[in-house]
Order: C-alpha cells, then sequence, then structure tokens
C-alpha cells in the first residue's frame, strides 16, 4: 500500500510537472515572481519570529508589501492567460497597466507605514 | 472702648491719606554735614570739573563744613588757569568765577579783568540760546561782586532783557532758544537768575512794565505746580524724556524766584502755603545719595532759608514717642530750613485725634512751654483720659507781632502722626482642660505672665483646652494687642500657632481638640505651650514658656498626612533640595546587528532566485521595440517607473508624505501619458500579428 502512494505520488508530480512545461513564458515568468515574493514574506517572518515584533509596523509593512505584490501578480496572472474565458477581451497590456498602478499605489501606502 | 480690628485700623489710615497725610520733617542736621563729607570731598584730592567743584564746595559752604586746603590750591591753580586763558567758554568762565567767590583764590597778574569782562560783554552781545545769556549775564554779576569798582556794562539792557524775554512761553516755562520748540521748567528758573542779574546789573534801565510781566510769568509757572498728598509742593518736567527731574528742577526755580526777588524791592507776592510745601519737598528728600541732588537740595534750601518774600518754618519733633510710664515730656522744636534758630514764637496743639475715636479729639488748644536753653517747646502734662495708642496731633504756629526784619511763614497745620506706648497689666490669666460634652474643668491653673512657669496638664482628644486672660490700659480699658499667639511644640519640633481672640470683655482660646486631631498629625505626647502677647502701644511686650501638656490623641488612619520632616538645622531649608530622578519609558530591545545583517542578506536571496530563475526560463526583452518613435515612449516608461520608486526610497529616509504626494501626482499623469502610449502601440503591433 506504501509503495503504491509513493509511486501514486511520484505519477502525479510527474504528471504535473509536464502539464506546467506546457504553459506559455509569460506565465512562468509571473510565477516565478510570485514565488519570490512569497519568499521573501517568510524570511520576513521569521526573522520576526527569532527577534520579536518591535517595530510592529514595520513588520507589517514588509509582510503585506510582499503578500499584497503577489496577490496582484496573481490577478495578472488570471487576466492574462488566454484560456481565461471571463477575460478574453480584455487586452493583456491593459492588465499589466493595472498591475502597475496598483503595485505604485501599494509601495506608496507600505512605505508610509514602513516608519 | 477698646475697638477697632485691624481692619478699622487700615480703613483709618487711608482715611487719613486721603484727606492729608500726617508726616514729620526733619530740618537740615548733622547727619546731613557727615554725608556731605562723604560725598563732595574727592577722595584723589581734586575735582574732575570746575562744575563739580562748585557745586561740592558750594554746598561745603552753606552746610558750614571747612575745606581742605591743599584741595582749595589744587581748585585755584585751576581756576587762574580758566580765567587767564582767552580761549575758555563761556560756560568754564561762569564755574571758574563761581568757584573764585567761594574760595577766593589770588588771581595775580595773570588774570586781565578787562579780558574776561570784554570776553562775558561779548557773550552776551551774540548769545543764542538762553544758557549764553545765562553763563554770561551771571558771570558779569559775579565779576561785579568780586571785583568791586571794576566798571562794567551789560550794554542795552532793555535789549538784552527783551531778547531774553522772547523765549518765555504763556504756560510760564520758557524755552532754551528760538530754534528748539521745547520748553521746560527748568529753563524758566535760570531764565529768572539771568534776568534778574540783568536787572541787579541796570537796575534803572529796565522798565517796570516789563518786570510786571515777568511776575504773572512767575505766577503762571506756579499755576503748574504739582503737589503730593502731605502737603509738599514741587515742580516736574512735563515732558518724558526730561534730563532733569523734580529736585533740580524745583531747585532751579526756587533759585529764579528768590534771586529775582533779591533784585526787585517791589517784592513778588507768592502764595505762602507753596512756599512752605517746596521747602518740604526739598526736606523730604533726606539724604540724596548723588552730588548733584545733594547741591541742589542744599542751594535751594539755602535760597529759602534767607529770601526776601517768605521765609518758610518747619516744625519737627525729635522723637514721636510719649511713654505714659516714664512721664516725660513730647519735644516740638521750630527752625528754618537748614536748622537755624526761629523767631519769637508759640506752638499750640490744637487737636490730638485718637486712632479710634476719630471724631473727638483728646486734647484742644493746648499751649507748649517754651525752654530757652535747648529752644525746644514741650508739653509736659497730658489729660486723664490720654490712654495707649497711635494719635494725630495737630499742632499751630502762632508767630509774635513783634516786628521782624523777614517775614516768616508757616503751616497752618502740622498734622503729626504720635504714638502712646504705657505697661498693660495683664491679669486673671489662666488655662484650664475642659471636658469637651459637659464643659466642666477637669484642671485649672492660674498663671502668672510675666515670668516662665512649670505647668503640666494632660489631655485626651475628647477634651478641650482654655486660655483665657485680661489685658488693661493704664486708663482701666480692656485693650486688644495686636498680637496674641499661642504656640504648641511637639517633641519632634513640629509647631502649631494659634490666634487668640480679644473681645469685649477679656482675651481667650479654646482648643477643641476632637476637630483638630488632623491639623495636629495625630502625634500624641509632650507639647510645649508658648504665649506670645505684643503691640506696639505695650511697653511690657511678652513672651512666656508656661508649660506643657500632655496630649493623648488616637491612631494615625492609613491616609492622614504625615507630619513635615523637620530638619535640626534651621537653616537648612535654604539648602540644596533632594534631587528629583526622572522615570523615562525603557526602550525597547533591539536585536543584534550581526543577526540583522544576516538577514538582510537572506532577503536578497530570493531576489538573486527570481533573476535566476528569469534567465533559466529564457525572459528576454526582444520585442522592445527598436524603432525611434516606439522606443521612446517605452523608455520613458521605465523610466518613470524608477523615478516613482526613487520618489518612494526618498520619501521612506526624509521626504514627507505631502511632498511625495505632490511629486507621485506628478509623475503619475506623466507615466499615464507615457505608458498609454507604449502600451497601445504594443497591442496595436501585437494585434497586427494575430490578424496577420
Amino acid at each position: 500500500m506504501v509503495k503504491s502512494t509513493s509511486k501514486d505520488a511520484q505519477d502525479l508530480f510527474r504528471s504535473l510537472r509536464s502539464a506546467y512545461s506546457a504553459t506559455p513564458t509569460n506565465l512562468k515568468i509571473i510565477d516565478l515572481y510570485v514565488v519570490f515574493a512569497v519568499f521573501t514574506a517568510l524570511i520576513q517572518v521569521a526573522y520576526m519570529a527569532m527577534v520579536g515584533s518591535f517595530p510592529f509596523n514595520s513588520f507589517l509593512s514588509g509582510v503585506l508589501s510582499c503578500i499584497g505584490t503577489a496577490v496582484l501578480a496573481v490577478c495578472l496572472r488570471i487576466q492574462v492567460n488566454k484560456e481565461n474565458k471571463e477575460f478574453k477581451d480584455l487586452a493583456p497590456e491593459r492588465a499589466f497597466a493595472d498591475f502597475v498602478l496598483c503595485n505604485l499605489v501599494l509601495h506608496l501606502v507600505i512605505i508610509n507605514f514602513l516608519g | 472702648m477698646m475697638a477697632g480690628s485691624g481692619l478699622r485700623f487700615l480703613v483709618l489710615i487711608l482715611a487719613v491719606a486721603i484727606c492729608g497725610a500726617a508726616s514729620v520733617f526733619q530740618p537740615i542736621s548733622d547727619s546731613h554735614r557727615s554725608a556731605a563729607v562723604d560725598v563732595f570731598l574727592p577722595v584723589d584730592g581734586s575735582y574732575k570739573s570746575l562744575g563739580e567743584a562748585y557745586e561740592a564746595l558750594k554746598t561745603l559752604e552753606i552746610l558750614g563744613i571747612d575745606k581742605k586746603s591743599d584741595l582749595s590750591s589744587a581748585t585755584c591753580e585751576n581756576v587762574v588757569k580758566v580765567l587767564g586763558s582767552s580761549s575758555s567758554t563761556l560756560k568754564d568762565a561762569f564755574y571758574a568765577l563761581s568757584v573764585n567767590g567761594i574760595l577766593k583764590c589770588k588771581t595775580g597778574e595773570a588774570v586781565l579783568l578787562k579780558d574776561i569782562v570784554s570776553q562775558l560783554q561779548a557773550g552776551v552781545k551774540g548769545a543764542k540760546s538762553l544758557l549764553d545769556f545765562y553763563y554770561s549775564v551771571r558771570g558779569l554779576v559775579l565779576v561785579k561782586e568780586q571785583f568791586p569798582g571794576t566798571v562794567l556794562s551789560i550794554g542795552d539792557a532793555e535789549a538784552v532783557f527783551r531778547s531774553i524775554k522772547t523765549l518765555s512761553q504763556t504756560d510760564g516755562r520758557w524755552r532754551y532758544s528760538s530754534n528748539n520748540p521745547e520748553s521746560s521748567t527748568f529753563a524758566a528758573g535760570l531764565a529768572f537768575e539771568t534776568l534778574a542779574g540783568v536787572i541787579s546789573l541796570a537796575p534803572s534801565e529796565i522798565d517796570q512794565s516789563l518786570i510786571q510781566t515777568l511776575k504773572t510769568g512767575i505766577l503762571k509757572l506756579f499755576d503748574g505746580i504739582q503737589k503730593y498728598d502731605d502737603g509738599t509742593f514741587y515742580f516736574d518736567e512735563k515732558s518724558v524724556d526730561a534730563s532733569q527731574g523734580p529736585i533740580s528742577t524745583t531747585a532751579s526755580v526756587i533759585k529764579g524766584i528768590t534771586s529775582f526777588a533779591a533784585s526787585e524791592s517791589t517784592g513778588l507776592n507768592l502764595p505762602g502755603d507753596k512756599i512752605v510745601g517746596l521747602a518740604k519737598f526739598l526736606l523730604g528728600v533726606g539724604i540724596p545719595g548723588d552730588a548733584k541732588d545733594f547741591f541742589n537740595q542744599i542751594d535751594a534750601l539755602a535760597c529759602l532759608e534767607d529770601n526776601r518774600f517768605s521765609v518758610p518754618l518747619i516744625l519737627s519733633l525729635p522723637s514721636t514717642v510719649i511713654s505714659l510710664s516714664k512721664k516725660e515730656p513730647l519735644k516740638v522744636k521750630v527752625s528754618t530750613v537748614l536748622g537755624s534758630t526761629a523767631p519769637a514764637l508759640s506752638v499750640k496743639l490744637a487737636q490730638a485725634i485718637s486712632s479710634r475715636t476719630k471724631d473727638s479729639s483728646v486734647i484742644n488748644n493746648q499751649e507748649l512751654k517754651f525752654d530757652a536753653d535747648s529752644a525746644t517747646y514741650f508739653l509736659d502734662s497730658f489729660p486723664k483720659n490720654f490712654d495707649v495708642g497711635k494719635y494725630t496731633f495737630i499742632f499751630e504756629i502762632v508767630l509774635d507781632d513783634s516786628a521782624n526784619e523777614k517775614v516768616y511763614i508757616t503751616e497752618a497745620q502740622t498734622k503729626v502722626p504720635i504714638a502712646a506706648t504705657g505697661v498693660i497689666s495683664i491679669e486673671n490669666a489662666e488655662i484650664a482642660v475642659l471636658d469637651s460634652d459637659i464643659g466642666s474643668v477637669e484642671s485649672q491653673k492660674k498663671l502668672d505672665l510675666t515670668k516662665d512657669g512649670a505647668v503640666a496638664l494632660s489631655a485626651n482628644h475628647l477634651q478641650k483646652l482654655r486660655l483665657s486672660f485680661q489685658l488693661t490700659s493704664p486708663l482701666g480699658h480692656v485693650f486688644k494687642p495686636h498680637q496674641a499667639f499661642f504656640k504648641l511644640k511637639h517633641e519632634s519640633q513640629v509647631e502649631h500657632i494659634f490666634l487668640v481672640k480679644t473681645s469685649a470683655k477679656k482675651s481667650e482660646l479654646v482648643l477643641d481638640f476632637l476637630g483638630l486631631v488632623e491639623k495636629l498629625y495625630y502625634l500624641s505626647g509632650k507639647y510645649e505651650i508658648q504665649l506670645t502677647i505684643g503691640d506696639a502701644s505695650m511697653e511690657n511686650s511678652l513672651l512666656s514658656n508656661i508649660g506643657h501638656i500632655e496630649l493623648d490623641l488616637p491612631e494615625r488612619p492609613e491616609k492622614a498626612p504625615r507630619p513635615p520632616v523637620q530638619s535640626t538645622e534651621p537653616l537648612s531649608r535654604y539648602g540644596p533640595k533632594a534631587e528629583i530622578s526622572h522615570i523615562f519609558r525603557i526602550p525597547e530591545k533591539l536585536p543584534a546587528k550581526q543577526l540583522s545583517l544576516v538577514f538582510l542578506g537572506l532577503i536578497v536571496l530570493p531576489f538573486i532566485g527570481f533573476l535566476i530563475g528569469l534567465t533559466q526560463l529564457g525572459a528576454n526583452i526582444k520585442s522592445f521595440p527598436s524603432s525611434a518613435g516606439s522606443a521612446i515612449p517605452a523608455l520613458l516608461f521605465h523610466v518613470g517607473i524608477a523615478a516613482v520608486l526613487l520618489l518612494y526610497v526618498l520619501f521612506w529616509w526624509k521626504l514627507d508624505l505631502f511632498t511625495t504626494l505632490k511629486g507621485v501626482s506628478l509623475l503619475g499623469v506623466f507615466l499615464l501619458f507615457v505608458g498609454h502610449r507604449t502600451l497601445s502601440q504594443l497591442a496595436a503591433a501585437s494585434n497586427k500579428l494575430k490578424s496577420a
């Protein structure tokens, strides 16, 4: 039984990997960006766990900037993905412009909160 | 009857002040003379200027103090030098002549009289200001006095008189020169002296009408005289930034009118009370600290002492305290302002008003006896109802009608504050401890307040302490002392003071310990009792230690105030206080620096991972537009985003939100245009590809 489950996991992993390689490059870039942002957030949380939460506003600012930009990147990915029927009419350039604008606003607020 | 709380006494003082304050003025005495020696004799043996020398020497001469001979010789040298030189100013020549008049220097051949006279006459002719006229005319007068037989003339006296007169004003004040519109009362005094000099140099040439207008001018000036409530009159400048104060202004006017009266034989009618008031003002200054004020005071008083219109007489008292126990007479002196003897006169005590009964007078129209040896008037018998306390004595002086060479003038009534003191008898002094509810006496002791006692009492907080005594004045009236303090002092040096109140019959203090436990800080134990009775009219004021009392008070509750810490050293309250330690918020513990730097490095790692991942994925910028028209907006778009991010970094570093918002809005508008351009071009390009 155990062997079959581990074999199933390996098969699952391999099929995911092959399916993923079919995605277009621009989507992969966005995925990479999201992973980068999340990793940065995790390192900040680990640091806070070690030294304490003073100053708390700076911690929140840092973590939320990473999470925020990850969320915006996910939104961009949804809108740019050609397989998404809902956003067929939306030009990818328009989505990218939204992404840039929202990021700039987010980072203004973050910098203000950073202290 | 014994009446009058402190408030009523205060009201009386105000009433007396409003209707004419009582005060005593002393004529010039030996204390003035000794002060003059200190002020006017220079330490290094010479005077700084001839003006100072004149002021000092004149004051010392009036006061009758002998001048040192080496000082005289040094000053005489200076005088001879000035008078001998032809280039000295009018002011220097005037002061040199004035000093010469006092010291009588031997001028010798170095000084040619006719040179001085011609210099002064040229000064009179060419004078442009009041001071020029003053120095030159007065200088000629001094030459005439000191060198009799010298022929000198002032030229056209009437013209000189008129040209000086043009400087007068209708309000009685004078200007210094025709150019300067400022006028002053001090200048009026100088003008009178100058015109008096002109009249004395050429007595027959001046028209009577001119002298009459001058007299009316003097009376006009007297309309502007100022006064204080105690009957003193003085002159002062009206302008705020005047260089002369009231003493020099008053002295200048007095000198002017006395010299004018001396040169004018028809007499000047000045109101007598104002002359006496002026004399009192100058005497009221006391001993001035300033040399100039001292000179002005003494010089003006000397002019008043011996003048042609009226010589003021001053009534003074060496002591204003009557002791009923010692039975000494009250002495009164009448003299001139400089302390010389007065003519024959009689002094009457018109009224003696007590501070308690303001309407009626205790003494009426009592004539004072005269003692020729000491030249004082004295009152040795007082009526039977003359009790201790404060009085206002009103004296009147009546001059004998025998013909005097001079006209004397005195105040109509001189009000003098007198204090009558006596021995107050203390009777029925006793101290008792009472039970609070019933009022019955638990223990009672008689006291002899004239000496310290050793009374021992004890009480608890439910009882009362009563102290009572009777004070009687020499006439048998109930006496209310100004101070009656009852002090309880604990073993730990904590003190409490209570006031003993006096009613119509006796003085009594009742301490109810039930209400006082908190004031006494709940301290039980031995308290020392001390009684203080004092008053200005009481010759036997006392402070007696009565004894001690053992007080049994309840325990101190938690919230009651603690007694103040008594230091053993009485002066320690003026020493440095305890240092205040401030409590600050403990700063938060920051992590170690190395740890923070390590994590800074760790944060960069995901970014590096991102870049590596990008290269692995084969991300490129191939679709970056190549043509110039499209490349520029694209480039500007990236530059704009970089600028915004840079602005954010600056914002975090030093800017504030509003500046940043301004910058962001500007860059945002720019980015909007450029970005729209770029992305629409990209969209058009991809659409073309799709359709193609």
